[in-house]
């Protein structure tokens, strides 16, 4: 008797716990990478190698993410940040990539940075699912949700910000010859082409388009031929260094065109400053984040925090580097994103949330310039702000455009 | 000989003489190695399948540049020159052309041949520095000449080219990752023994008398300037093979995956593997692959300073590379079977 | 034809750059017989230690002739430590060696400084060199500082005891034995005067490409080909063969149609070569008959 009432009870508990199971695998749905405690998220960086420069931007996700979990990680659970070094080499990319999703089993691979290292893994992520979020790229093809729908970018493309640049000049000096300045890789090359396209019929204007490349120490025989054709305007479509080097060689050669630097080469701390303040003074550019070096953000309330968080978990960091404030804004768009997914952590939700971002503005970004994203819209943050360089900071002027370039 | 202002000098060869037989494995170590390579895949993840494919592939390319400076004594710096090329070849030809990727293999060897005979020409009158700095140039030039305009309806320019991974062929029950492999480590194998025969060959006994002294090569009737060129045509061919297998395990080319630094890591494999000891290539292609990925681990901001750090243990240990350490493992054998 | 002579003036200011470097490059192949790969990264280094000390209120001069004796120093103590023990090993492992220093530099140097780029201060001046805007006082220093740094070179080599010692060391290491030079030693103070040298040459060559550890990069390869094309044993060579690469590529650059600003690197190392193909020892250096 007594067995049969024992037994009895048991089954009775036994359906308990597995109804109450089931309740729970109901709200909670988990893909590889992700637990009750856990979420794993893969990067690869370039820390060695000729692109070494860039390896804070995965130092200072790192630390965000350690951040985050003194904090209590997200919705409870703790953010694994496994990021390796791809020396900016497309098949140490797929290596470092592959050993993220097939040993590490990260939910997702984030923030990879560099377009040849993100065309070489694009393929294999889309057929394996897995969602390649925010890479560090401004390549434009990154927007592309009908045939890559796990490939989302996060910054503003180059070819947007050419555009933009070129229908301000349209409007504003519709005659000016103007002169390029390019990097010869996909960067500069994604920069002349928005350049074109935004001048479209009045492309005539582009009186020159002069490449330089990497391994050249110094460019100032460029810039001596550039000015032989005496353009009104320069665009200066260079990595920091060379946005410097043009800088200051224009003034040594005491010649005044109107120039226009990428957002690429725009920090106060290490462009302008090692260019020389009195040479900077007047050029233009657009931008989408603030700059950890302008002095007109101290007692911004999203750069106190960018502030208090390097000098607690980064000490020592170089703040003039753009890399910093970058990490940073990423890496909070990615909290973000997690947040909203709640309990369902699997890839399609990720992806989901992701192209649902509303209104969103990271600490860093300029005040204004917000990310929305949407199943048609991989694109994030796709406004940018013209500014004038004034005595030792930008000062932002017009309104803030928006700059999407549809993919073709 | 007086010449007053001449300087005369008896050039040491740059490269020791390694003897044509202690250039191999014997045949018992060769089995283990082989059956190795045949079994582990069966028992680990894709991932490690493809790391191994990589291996094999960076160990075929190291093995050329083994036959050009370990042979013919010839030092180049521009592998990675004639390995771009091999992987274009192969990607092209995929992409545009719609041919099968077994196909490609052979015409980027011939082509990469062609290429590295014709560049040994201008490089016979070079030696020592030289020729170092000669190949250098062409490794620096080839990424540029890779995106130059006049060819990007070809090459992709700066964004490259996206290459398909081929399927297992008449359906056999296995993952692209494993088949590559198979396809890999059978032309490698097919390789390494042609390569083995062919320094046993005439030919191999001309490089080997090119590389320990020239001079008296030619004077007794070997034909340096031919030899020497073939050995570079050689040297491109494999190296060509290699990167076509390499644009294919990768499904990707572009400009910056081959610039100076592959070039480089290549010397080193060849350095560490032991310069002209043809199985070592392997080892020096497992020490280019992983070494990087330890000093990551040991750390990131400083990888690139534990990398050197771990290099040079390796070569104040063993600077004569895991030739030197095959060495005396046989002569440790050779005692224990005496006792 | 204003153009041509900007563009050959511009040339001599960039040529100047590879000079300074492939002076350094001759004095370590005078020394030890090849070119160190390490050269350019031990000059940037030696460049963030005179940065460090003008940071910390080192006046100009005072952060150069430190640098110049912590660089002689540390050339030496490299070459006791590390390629000192190398000295039996085949000389592609000392390769591979100069290649795992060129990493830990670089990697170093990242971590302590950074790899934003800083200004780097010049003693001369930066306003135009005799009203030519093309060449700035900077330039003109570092050209009169280079031209120095030769004639100091070539009395050394050419009239001093430890010079004559060094050359013969460096090309006949058994014979300069027998006569009772100390080879060992003669290599590392090789290594201390190459390092010294290159350690003037970061920090001229700093103000014009901004200070940062991969400053060298490009550097290096031209400096390469400036030694080369002028040949390794003259240091007068490599001089002239700096602002010959320097106009040079200028030149391919502004005036050969399509493919010539892309590829100029290529095509002036293309040159070198084919000069190289007719004199096997570089423009001015000395041909060597081999024996068997």
């Amino acid at each position: 008797m007594l067995s049969t009432l024992r037994i009895a009870a048991m089954s009775a508990a036994i359906v308990a716990v597995a109804a109450t199971s089931t309740t729970a695998f109901a709200q909670k749905k988990y893909d590889t990478g992700a637990t009750d405690t856990e979420i794993k998220i893969g990067n690869i960086m370039p820390y060695s190698g000729p692109a070494s420069a860039y390896g804070v931007i995965g130092k200072t996700e790192e630390a965000f993410f350690k951040m985050i979990n003194d904090q209590g990680g997200i919705n409870g659970r703790k953010v694994n940040f496994v990021t390796y070094d791809d020396a900016y080499s497309p098949p140490k990319a797929v290596e470092q990539v592959r050993k993220l999703v097939e040993s590490d089993e990260v939910l997702l691979v984030f923030n990879p940075l560099g377009t040849p290292s993100n065309t070489a893994i694009q393929k294999y992520l889309n057929s394996k699912k897995i969602p390649q979020l925010f890479v560090a790229t401004g390549a434009t093809k990154w927007n592309d949700p009908k045939n890559f729908p796990w490939t989302m970018g996060w910054q503003p493309s180059y070819q947007s910000e050419a555009h933009i640049y070129a229908k301000w000049l349209l409007k504003e000096k519709p005659d000016a010859k103007v002169a390029i300045l390019y990097q010869n890789d996909d960067f500069g090359k994604d920069y002349l082409k928005g350049t074109k396209d935004g001048f479209g019929a009045k492309a005539s204007n582009i009186i020159m388009e002069e490449s330089y490349e990497v391994s050249e120490p110094s460019i100032d025989g460029h810039i001596v031929k550039i000015k032989a054709a005496n353009p009104d305007v320069l665009l200066i479509y260079t990595t920091p260094k060379f946005g410097a080097q043009t800088i200051k060689k224009t003034a040594e050669l005491g010649w005044k065109p109107l120039q226009i630097i990428t957002n690429v080469s725009i920090s106060v701390g290490s462009v302008m400053q090692p260019a020389g303040f009195e040479n900077a003074q007047n050029v233009l550019s657009a931008a989408y984040a603030k700059d950890g070096s302008d002095p007109q953000w101290a007692n911004d309330a999203g750069m106190k925090k960018w502030n208090a968080f390097l000098d607690k978990y980064m000490p020592g960091v170089d703040k003039t580097d753009n890399g910093v404030v970058y990490g940073y804004g990423a890496a909070q768009t990615l909290a973000k994103v997690l947040e909203m997914c709640g309990d369902d952590l699997t890839r399609a939700n990720v992806m989901k949330q992701a192209a649902s971002l509303k209104d969103f503005a990271p600490d860093t970004l300029l005040p204004g310039v917000k990310i929305n994203t949407s199943a048609t819209d991989f694109a994030p943050i796709a406004q940018l702000q013209m500014q004038r360089f004034k005595g030792q900071k930008w000062e932002l002027f017009g309104e803030i455009i928006s700059g999407d370039v549809p993919t073709q | 000989m007086s010449a007053a202002a001449e300087e005369v000098v008896t050039e040491a060869p740059a490269v020791e003489a390694v003897p044509k037989r202690a250039m191999t494995l014997g045949y018992g170590t060769s089995l283990v190695v082989l059956a190795a390579l045949v079994i582990i895949p069966l028992l680990v993840k894709n991932f490690i399948i493809f790391q191994m494919t990589m291996l094999l592939i960076y160990g075929l390319a190291v093995l050329a540049l083994n036959i050009l400076t370990g042979g013919s004594g010839q030092f180049s710096l521009g592998q990675s020159a004639f390995y771009a090329v091999g992987a274009y070849t192969s990607a092209i030809l995929m992409e545009h052309v719609g041919m099968n990727y077994a196909l490609t293999l052979p015409i980027a060897g011939v082509i990469c041949f062609g290429f590295g005979f014709l560049f040994g020409q201008p490089a016979l009158r070079l030696s020592g520095v030289y020729l170092a700095l000669a190949t250098f140039a062409l490794a620096t030039a080839m990424p540029q000449l890779l995106k130059l305009g006049y060819f990007e309806h070809w090459t992709g320019g700066v964004q490259g080219l996206v290459v398909t991974k081929p399927d297992a062929p008449f359906g056999l029950p296995m993952s692209q990752d494993m088949w590559l492999y198979y396809f890999t480590l059978a032309i490698t194998i097919a390789i390494y023994v042609a390569s083995v025969n062919l320094l046993r060959s005439r030919s191999g006994r001309a490089f080997m008398a090119i590389r320990d002294n020239e001079i008296a090569a030619s004077a007794m009737g070997v034909d340096v300037a031919l030899y020497k060129t073939l050995a570079f045509g050689v040297s491109a061919g494999i190296t060509g093979v290699a990167g076509g297998l390499g644009a294919i395990a990768v499904q990707f080319v572009a400009p910056d995956g081959y610039t100076i630094q592959l070039a480089i890591s290549l010397f080193l494999g060849m350095v560490v593997g032991g310069v002209g000891w043809l199985p070592g290539s392997i080892v020096g292609s497992a020490f280019i692959i992983f070494v990087p990925n330890i000093a990551e681990g040991i750390s990131k901001g400083l990888s690139g300073a534990v990398f050197g750090v771990l290099l040079f243990l390796v070569i104040f240990l063993v600077p004569h590379g895991a030739r030197q350490v095959a060495i005396v493992a046989q002569q440790l054998a050779a005692k224990l079977k005496k006792n | 034809m204003e153009l041509f002579a900007n563009q050959v003036l511009a040339g001599i200011a960039t040529g100047a750059i590879y000079a300074c470097m492939a002076l350094a490059v001759v004095m370590i192949y005078q020394a030890i017989d090849h070119l160190n790969f390490a050269q350019g990264e031990m000059a940037m280094f030696s460049t963030f230690v005179s940065w460090q000390l003008m940071q910390w209120g080192v006046p100009y001069w005072g952060a150069f002739v430190l640098t110049v004796a912590f660089s002689f120093a540390a050339g030496i103590v490299i070459e006791r430590l590390l390629f000192k023990p190398l000295a039996k090993a085949p000389i592609l492992t000392n390769v591979a060696g100069f290649i795992a220093l060129y990493a830990i530099i670089n990697s170093v140097a990242g971590l302590i400084w950074d790899f934003t780029i800083k200004q780097y201060p010049t003693p001369f001046g930066s306003s135009p060199f005799l009203g030519s805007q093309l060449i700035s006082t900077h330039q003109a220093g570092m050209i009169g500082i280079t031209l120095l740094m030769l004639v100091l070179l070539f009395f050394f080599f050419r009239y001093t005891r430890v010079g004559l010692a060094m050359r013969a060391a460096a090309s006949l290491p058994e014979s300069a034995r027998l006569v009772g030079i100390n080879t060992s030693w003669m290599i590392a103070l090789g290594w201390g005067m190459a390092a010294a040298i290159g350690s003037i040459a970061g920090m001229m060559i700093a103000p014009v490409v901004f200070l940062e550890p991969n400053m060298m990069l490009g550097v290096l390869i031209y400096g390469f080909a400036a030694a080369v094309l002028g040949g390794l044993s003259s240091p007068f060579g490599a001089v002239v063969g700096g602002f010959l690469v320097g106009i040079f590529e200028n030149l391919v650059g502004t005036y050969i149609p399509g493919v010539g600003n892309e590829l100029k690197l290529p095509i002036a190392l293309a040159l070198i070569v084919t000069v190289l193909v007719v004199k096997p020892a570089g423009l001015f250096g000395r041909a060597i008959v081999k024996r068997v």
